[in-house]
């Protein structure tokens, strides 16, 4: 039955060339804009560490003065100063948890004749490496021991061992950052989180070189990125009253997450009584809600994936109109076809099959203008731009949304169709 | 034209009609908050800022030896005033829209705490010059103020004076003459010496159209933190004029990270999120449009051709050529003014609704003005071919049987 219904579809679809082809073009474009839209946002609001996320959290405090604070409403700050992010590392309250800030690291090469370059570098501390799933080409992260004494090691990302060391295995050479040596112990494969949530956001090609926070500060070391909530001396940022570090937790269960903030509050009351602390809120956030909090997603994108859905709804609007005209046109075969037995339940049937093949070619031609739409889009200076790819999930995602438009776009003429009485129309012929 | 007789043909295709009519309304509600979007989207690409853009290269000059700062920078500052074409150069903590983002919180009042980032700018001996500042009232800095003024390891400036923005002053003192009064910042003031025309703030997209131009220029002694240096030319000479600055600095701070842009590519970079967001708004806008054009053409025609019988009817009575094509234009005049009428309010619900969720601004009226303009003569344009062929139905079609 099927087949004599696609058989049917086919027949009539071919019959008016130039209404079939509105009807998909119209459906793919529709489709095609709202899959790049939703490629872009994906890239842009996705889960940077995937199958990792849901176990990382993010701790706020508020180290603020009391001026203008109305308890309740107050929202903590989203970074720690050095006391406060070593007082929670300390107490090892969470399976893992590392101190994090994102730098300008400037690095000298000291062979060939490259010049000196910048480069985004992290400092944190050990668990960084475990806890975000970094992996690694050669060697491996620091250790905890390395952390407390300082040992001037670095990990090296595989863009910046490419063109340092031409991507051999580098692990127990030097590189210069600053005006320091550091031994490599660690060159990593491809990571880069979209986006870099941890130091500061930003897309692209990750960072290029991690230090343990104890070393990057030693060598005199600093983080571009601080907020200072009083003033005060701001040279050496482990004692201004500046927050700059972000701390990262992995808490693996429901009931971790509700006992770290159970601590937290009780840090805070701490604090509070010892008088360096005047504010009580806290927050603990999963990253997903953190990176929405700290709005990291541009809110254009967002604006522009509802209006490419705003699109599609017009664009089914437009096939049910189409298919509509088309179905009417047809009464009177319609009509000897119930005349000759067909039920009504087949009728609808019919139409249906016919609307999803204009579903699947809209899906087809869809997919090939979202590939136009995402290789436009790559080829902007944007920092996200050339990201814009088209994966397997997205593929299907095509095929789905151009399906169900397209059914959801049959419905009406297909309703209309199966009513349309067959006395009437056999009569008028 | 006669109505009547339109509207019970279309009350006889009812379905067909309101199809139409909801096409023409979303496609003007969208149509509406897109160029709404797109609008905003120029105005900051073309936000203006009162200094020499198209003249000025900028070098940062990263990871120099902090105790070789000072030394270093009169001799940099002779060679670059050396290179031919070079009208003005000064060492500069960061330029508009750069990347060194420096904020503060300023008042008038010293107990007050600011709602706005202002961008704080430390300018080297010759830094008005060299930006190109406008001078609107009072003076720049003299010579001493420069030479007595630096940063506090607080991050304060031990300046007492300062240059601000029109826009802030207008802002602190309504009514008033900025000039000679106090400006706050934690524990610290200044006074105002001078008021310049308004310099875009150091990140505009991210601080928010209230700090837009809230930017504050102090004087400063040769220190680390002035770590751009602005040379001012002619704008047919900077490209020569940067590499040549790009070279002579090299030379002298062998060890430095040196990075140097035109201060017009500099600004492209920054809003290129927000041009390429209006370029994709734009293309979704005209594709929108085509489609509905599409849809109403197709519809149209269907119509056409299922009323040809009647249209030649009409024609053996008596009527023109042109009361056939009146009929189909007035018929789409009155589904699109629904659609329009339907399109403005939707339009204005989402724009409400964004508006209460999302940092969105309100929408202006003439944009729903526009909107509506445009789909009314979207759908006169769309419904003239189909119109068209209805007006050539012979009257001789009346006589066949169907």
């Amino acid at each position: 039955m099927f087949s004599y219904y696609l058989n049917l579809a086919l027949r009539s679809l071919r019959r008016n060339i130039v209404l079939t082809s509105l009807m998909v073009s119209s459906l793919a474009l529709g489709v095609g804009s709202c899959i790049c839209m939703l490629t872009v946002l994906r890239l842009l609001a996705g889960d940077p560490l995937p199958g990792l996320s849901a176990h990382i959290f993010f701790p706020e405090i508020d180290p603020q003065p009391a001026t203008g604070y109305v308890p309740g409403q107050a929202k903590p700050m989203d970074a720690f100063t050095y006391v406060d992010a070593m007082n929670l590392l300390r107490t090892r309250k969470a399976h893992r948890q590392s101190a994090v800030s994102g730098f300008k690291a400037k690095i000298v090469p000291q062979s060939g004749n490259l010049d000196p370059f910048f480069t985004n570098g992290v400092m944190a501390t050990a668990d960084f490496f475990p806890m975000f799933g970094v992996p690694f080409r050669y060697g491996s992260g620091w250790s905890r021991s390395d952390d407390d004494g300082a040992v001037p090691v670095v990990v090296i990302a595989d863009y910046v061992n490419d063109k340092l060391f031409g991507g051999v295995d580098s692990v127990g050479r030097m590189v210069r950052i600053g005006e320091r040596d550091f031994r490599v112990v660690g060159v990593l494969r491809h990571w880069a989180p979209q986006p870099r949530f941890y130091s500061g956001g930003g897309y692209g090609q990750g960072d290029g070189v991690f230090l343990p926070l104890q070393s990057a500060l030693a060598a005199g070391m600093s983080t571009q990125y601080f907020d200072c909530y009083v003033q005060g001396d701001q040279r050496d940022l482990r004692t201004a009253p500046c927050v700059w570090l972000g701390v990262w937790l992995q808490l693996d269960s429901e009931a971790d997450a509700q006992t770290y903030q159970a601590f937290l509050t009780h840090y805070v009351g701490q604090q509070i009584r010892q008088g360096r602390f005047v504010r009580s809120d806290v927050a603990l956030l999963g990253l997903t809600t953190w990176l929405r909090d700290e709005q990291m997603v541009p809110e254009d994108v967002r604006q522009l994936t509802r209006l490419a859905f705003g699109f599609l709804l017009i664009c089914v609007v437009n096939t049910v109109g189409l298919l509509l005209a088309k179905c009417l046109r047809r009464a009177r075969e319609i009509g000897v076809r119930r005349a000759l037995g067909a039920s009504r339940a087949t009728i609808f049937a019919q139409f249906m099959v016919e609307a999803g093949i204009i579903g699947l070619a809209g899906g087809v031609l869809g997919l090939a203008f979202a590939q136009l739409g995402l290789w436009a889009i790559r080829h902007e200076p944007a920092e996200y731009a050339p990201l814009a790819h088209l994966d397997v999930r997205m593929f299907a995602m095509t095929f789905a949304i151009a399906l169900v438009s397209s059914l959801v776009a049959g419905m009406l003429p297909a309703w209309r169709a199966c009513r349309i009485s067959p006395a009437i129309q056999v009569k008028e012929g | 034209m006669e109505i009547r007789p339109i509207l019970s043909s279309l009350h006889k295709h009812r379905v067909p009609a309101l199809l139409i009519v909801l096409e023409i309304a979303l496609a003007c509600a969208v149509l509406c908050n897109a160029v709404f979007m797109i609008g905003q989207c120029i105005a900051g690409v073309r936000a203006p800022s009162a200094i020499d853009e198209q003249g000025l290269s900028v070098i940062s000059l990263g990871g120099i030896d902090e105790a070789h700062v000072e030394s270093g920078m009169a001799r940099n500052l002779a060679a670059l005033r050396a290179i031919a074409g070079v009208q003005a150069a000064a060492a500069i903590s960061d330029v508009p829209l750069g990347p060194d983002i420096w904020y503060d919180g300023l008042t008038a009042r010293p107990d007050e705490e600011s709602q706005i980032n202002s961008s704080e700018y430390f300018l080297g001996s010759g830094g008005e010059q060299a930006l190109g500042l406008k001078l609107l009232k009072g003076r720049f800095f003299s010579a001493e103020e420069f030479a007595d003024s630096t940063l506090l390891p607080s991050h304060v400036s031990s300046s007492h004076v300062v240059l601000i923005n029109e826009s802030d002053a207008r802002r602190m003192w309504p009514g008033e003459s900025a000039l000679g009064k106090q400006i706050y910042g934690d524990n610290a003031a200044w006074t105002v010496v001078g008021v310049v025309a308004d310099v875009l703030g150091q990140d505009p997209n991210g601080n928010g159209p209230a700090g837009m131009y809230s930017s504050i220029f102090f004087p400063q002694r040769p220190s680390a933190s002035l770590n751009h240096y602005v040379v001012r030319s002619a704008p047919q000479d900077r490209d020569r004029v940067l590499r040549d600055a790009l070279q002579v600095l090299g030379k002298l701070e062998p060890g430095a990270v040196l990075e140097g842009k035109i201060y017009a590519d500099m600004r492209a970079d920054y809003f290129a999120d927000t041009r390429d967001m209006a370029w994709m708004l734009m293309m979704v806008c005209v594709v929108m449009l085509a489609v509905t054009a599409l849809g109403i053409v197709g519809l149209t025609s269907f119509w056409v051709g299922q009323r040809r019988r009647q249209i030649g009817i009409r024609r053996a009575v008596g009527a023109s050529c042109a009361n056939i094509l009146h009929y189909f234009q007035t018929e789409n005049f009155l589904l699109s003014t629904a659609g329009v009428v339907l399109g403005v309010v939707f339009g204005f619900a989402v724009n409400v609704y964004l508006m209460e969720n999302y940092e969105v601004s309100r929408m202006p009226w003439y944009y729903l003005g526009c909107g509506a303009l445009a789909l009314w003569l979207l759908g006169q344009g769309a419904v003239l071919g189909p119109a068209l062929r209805a007006a050539q139905v012979p009257p001789v079609v009346a006589t066949r049987s169907v």
